[in-house]
């Protein structure tokens, strides 16, 4: 479904992927782990077009997606949930799911996708028009997926999901990530919580200094003895 | 209470009706796009000049020229946007202002190699209200009244449409604009039109007022760009409430002193303002 072959990208004159070869299959969950300043940041920008990459190749469902500007990849399919939520704090809870659904395709079931988000996401039917700045952590979070959600994507990419919340959070989470994967989403995340997101993805790949140095399932990660000394402290 | 103060005061109320026109046209392109459009009321200038033109000298009918009036000023907002602005995005602010600077001195020459620096009336003498002893001029009514429904149609744009709502997003956070599947070129470009068109409007009541000449954005740039830094540059409705307060000020003190020291005694309470709330009166 997604494919990156031989991937560089950066900013300016400096290199935070060299060469990355990646691949999500429908259906899948994925997990891109590593250590703070690996690229994987980098990695779901350069995907969602936030950046543009200095080489290489990136195609979704066939089409070439590499070098196009975001609001288009969101039309081909693909939503991000940025790294530290970015919800928009001054609109309220609505309007930020009401903005997730901009594109066409979307807004024509703006009515229908809200219901199926807030029956998702009870907490947030409660604060619909709350603003989001005074959401807590959790809910923030939730919310943030509930905005990508509403464009309709079929892959869904999501940057460190679990940084800054409660470690009772935390696991509520992961647990939704469980239920999204339910709904047949495709998902590929991004986390330093090596631990809460091997137990949730099919496969991962590591990722170091803006290469790819490891990839297998997650049972495979999580035996793997440089992982585990490395990231699970075992 | 003095019934002549009564009439000041309502006067500087309806003349904080256009500030809060200008202001909001100027806040909303600063708090969307991130740039300060010095040249703004040189943007209304050209309005005047267009009102002049179409209604005085070719003889449309009022409406009709305002309505074209309008739509040239929100053109050239979109093209300030594109030619000027667009290029220069990611550059320093400083040169984003220099920029905007430089429309201000071509437009004001274009205007006096076209138009010569004469004063020029667009001929329509609006007859003026005597209300329990006080005098109102009906063309500042209608312009408090219009400049009303302008702040209020971009209320509703801005609360019920998905562009609107795309425009109070991105003044938030503009780097993850494109992640919703928004294209922010297009919202930087429907808000410099949205801007232009304001200056278009503004200008369209103001020479129902003021005789039109080159320089007469030069009587209203400075006060506007005041207005915004009082209110909180970029803050739509702190604009809004500075645009009466400076008005009020202006007309008070000029019923106490006299209208040309009022000015000053305006830009007096600014920067004693400014000391007390460097970001606007209205931030935190």
């Amino acid at each position: 479904m997604l494919e990156l072959a031989r991937v560089s990208a950066g900013y300016g004159a400096f290199r935070a992927l060299f060469d990355i070869d990646m691949s999500v299959q429908a259906g899948e969950a994925v997990g891109v782990i590593g250590p703070n300043g690996a690229g994987k940041t980098t990695l779901m920008r350069v995907i969602s077009g936030l950046i543009r990459p200095h080489a290489g190749s990136i195609t979704f469902d066939g089409r070439s997606i590499g070098g196009k500007p975001p609001h288009q990849v969101v039309a081909a399919g693909i939503a991000h949930v940025p790294e530290n939520r970015r919800l928009f704090p001054r609109l309220s809870v609505e309007e930020n799911l009401k903005i997730g659904a901009f594109v066409p395709a979307a807004r024509a079931q703006l009515a229908s996708r809200l219901a199926a988000m807030y029956e998702l996401f009870p907490p947030l039917r409660a604060r619909r028009n709350q603003l989001a700045g005074t959401l807590s952590g959790g809910e923030q979070q939730m919310c943030a997926i509930a905005r990508a959600l509403m464009s309709g994507p079929k892959l869904l990419l999501m940057d460190e999901p679990s940084a800054g919340l409660a470690p009772l959070v935390v696991d509520q989470v992961f647990d939704l990530v469980q239920r999204i994967r339910r709904e047949g989403l495709t998902v590929l995340i991004v986390e330093q919580n090596v631990q809460g997101v091997l137990d949730v993805v099919d496969r991962a790949y590591l990722l170091e200094v803006g290469t790819i140095k490891l990839v297998g399932s997650a049972a495979e990660l999580r035996e793997h003895p440089f992982v585990r000394r490395a990231y699970l402290g075992v | 209470m003095d019934i002549f103060l009564v009439e000041a005061m309502l006067n500087g109320l309806l003349l904080g009706g256009v500030f809060a026109l200008l202001a909001l046209g100027l806040n909303l392109i600063f708090g969307v796009i991130d740039v300060v459009w010095i040249a703004y009321t040189e943007l209304m200038m050209i309005g005047m000049y267009a009102m002049f033109w179409l209604y005085a000298k070719y003889h449309w009918p009022f409406l009709v020229a305002m309505a074209a009036a309008i739509a040239l000023v929100a053109l050239l907002g979109l093209l300030t946007h594109f030619l000027i602005i667009a290029p220069i995005l990611d550059a320093p602010p400083i040169n984003q202002l220099l920029a905007t600077g430089g429309l201000l001195f071509f437009l004001q020459s274009f205007a006096t190699l076209l138009f010569s620096t004469e004063f020029r009336n667009i001929g329509v003498r609006l007859p003026t209200l005597e209300v329990a002893g006080m005098f109102i001029s009906v063309a500042r009514l209608a312009a408090f009244g219009v400049s009303l429904i302008g702040v209020g149609s971009l209320y509703v744009f801005l609360r019920r449409t998905y562009w609107g709502v795309a425009i109070r997003a991105i003044a938030q956070d503009r780097q993850i604009i494109g992640l919703m599947g928004i294209d922010q070129r297009k919202v930087y470009g429907i808000t410099s039109a949205i801007g232009g068109a304001f200056a278009g409007l503004a200008g369209c009541l103001l020479v129902l007022q003021y005789d039109v000449h080159p320089f007469i954005g030069l009587s209203f740039g400075p006060i506007i760009f005041m207005i915004c830094v009082l209110g909180g540059l970029g803050n739509l409705l702190g604009g809004l409430a500075a645009a009466f307060i400076v008005s009020e000020i202006i007309a008070v003190g000029g019923f106490y002193v006299s209208i040309d020291l009022s000015y000053v005694l305006a830009f007096l309470i600014f920067i004693g303002l400014m000391f007390w709330r460097p970001r606007g009166i209205f931030t935190r």
